[in-house]
């Protein structure tokens, strides 16, 4: 593979409470073999689709950031899986509908054509490197890990939009993991919400939703929950302390980054991987397994 | 419960202006319940996604308004994902949480978010929860 440079698009959660995800990403990519070229025009993509197709106001702040990825390239790769959704689902519209691509462009004074092909960093890995070149470069394979793969639902869904792999049962995820030397475990949740941006005005809604998730991991014999979405990982981390406390079977495990997974199989220096700012441990895991 | 059943009703004109926002049909709707049983958040809601339904079918939109659904609506799409008609109920409560916002109602006042979740919590949710709760 020639040395490949791919636009990123970082998003406002990833410059800030989640700088581990894209340093971490970052660095992996490196060790990989391609560069993450950070767009020097960005903005937030506000952070959420709009589900009525009657509200063309919310696709301009994704708009603006997808033309300025067309004067840098014909791809772009992001990490947060809103973003992700959000990204693919304007570019939707404004290459499928000429009406709205015609509003949009008016407004944020633009001619943006709908272009961009946007590929999340799974997909630039299974695609674009291939999961067998990135399992060659694993030094540190995550040998005996048992761990759940927790795709949440803007990575997924609505499918015909997405269409990242599979809506009901995907495993780009697992065949990542496995890559990397972990064992996934098949958990019932692994496409279910975590109760997203309800953390604002209703934790118990989100406590409920993540411990469900969670449960269902360890239940099924998960050491490590690995997430792709800042939010997924706010709501899971938060909510675990008083999962374990409402239920005395369960054993609260470490939630990580998949980037962070990545960068430790690649053999990265753990000490560079920001498993600090995680509020779950892992080093405990990774001494028993000899990882660390 | 006896529900009144009139042309008048069912011709709701809310329920098309709502429709029109929301670029769904309620017609095609045949109550399998299918969202309901996918649906996180359905054990808190007030009218579950399936009601929510057959409600508007009926032209009662006055009680989903009503009714704490629209504010606990994740988006997750596991609704409209599992619907063997195609219909996003999710987008039609996002039509109805729109209808109040853009008349300049809130759900949550800026200054009743805690500080330390401000602080804390990731830029995302803190953008995505004023879009879907203030006005």
């Amino acid at each position: 593979m020639e040395h490949m440079k791919i636009p990123y698009y970082p998003g406002c959660t990833l410059n800030t409470v989640a700088k581990q995800f894209d340093t971490s990403a970052r660095e992996a990519a490196s060790i990989i073999g391609f560069e993450m070229k950070e767009l020097s025009q960005w903005n937030c993509c506000g952070a959420t689709f709009p589900l009525t197709p009657d509200n063309v106001i919310g696709l301009t702040a994704p708009a603006k950031v997808l033309s300025s990825a067309r004067k840098e390239g014909d791809t772009l790769t992001t990490l947060c899986s809103v973003c992700y959704n959000v990204l693919k689902r304007t570019n939707k519209v404004i290459r499928d509908n000429k009406e709205k691509r015609n509003v949009i462009n008016g407004f944020i004074e633009e001619e943006y054509d709908g272009s961009v092909n946007i590929l999340h960093y799974l997909e630039v890995l299974r695609d674009k490197v291939g999961f067998d070149k990135v399992k060659g470069a694993v030094k540190r394979p995550l040998k005996g890990i048992k761990a759940a793969t927790y795709y949440g639902c803007m990575l997924l869904r609505p499918f015909e939009d997405i269409g990242i792999d599979k809506a009901e049962s995907p495993t780009i995820f697992e065949d990542l993991l496995r890559a990397l030397g972990a064992e996934p475990v098949e958990f019932a949740n692994k496409i279910e919400c975590c109760g997203a941006h309800l953390a604002m005005n209703n934790e118990e809604v989100v406590t409920n939703l993540s411990g469900k998730v969670m449960t269902s991991a360890v239940d099924a014999g998960a050491e490590l929950i690995v997430t792709t979405c800042p939010l997924c990982q706010f709501n899971l981390e938060k909510s675990q302390p008083r999962v374990a406390e409402s239920d005395t079977g369960y054993t609260p495990v470490p939630v990580v980054y998949f980037t962070q997974a990545l960068g430790l199989a690649l053999g990265q220096d753990i000490e560079t991987l920001g498993f600090e700012k995680n509020s779950s441990d892992i080093m405990p895991l990774l001494k028993k397994k000899g990882i660390a | 419960m006896k529900i009144r059943i009139a042309n008048d009703d069912i011709q709701s004109l809310e329920v098309r202006r709502l429709e029109r926002v929301s670029g769904e049909d309620v017609k095609r709707c045949y109550q399998c319940g299918n969202c309901s049983g996918g649906c996180p958040v359905s054990y808190a809601m007030e009218i579950p996604p399936t009601k929510v339904m057959r409600f508007l079918q009926l032209g009662n939109i006055e009680d989903v308004r009503k009714a704490n659904t629209m504010w606990l609506c994740v988006g997750c799409l596991q609704c409209y994902s599992r619907c063997p008609q195609g219909v996003s109920v999710a987008a039609i409560l996002e039509g109805l949480r729109q209808e109040v916002l853009r008349k300049g109602a809130s759900k949550t006042e800026v200054r009743d978010v805690p500080f330390p979740f401000l602080k804390k919590a990731p830029q995302q949710a803190i953008v995505c929860g004023f879009r879907k709760f203030v006005g």
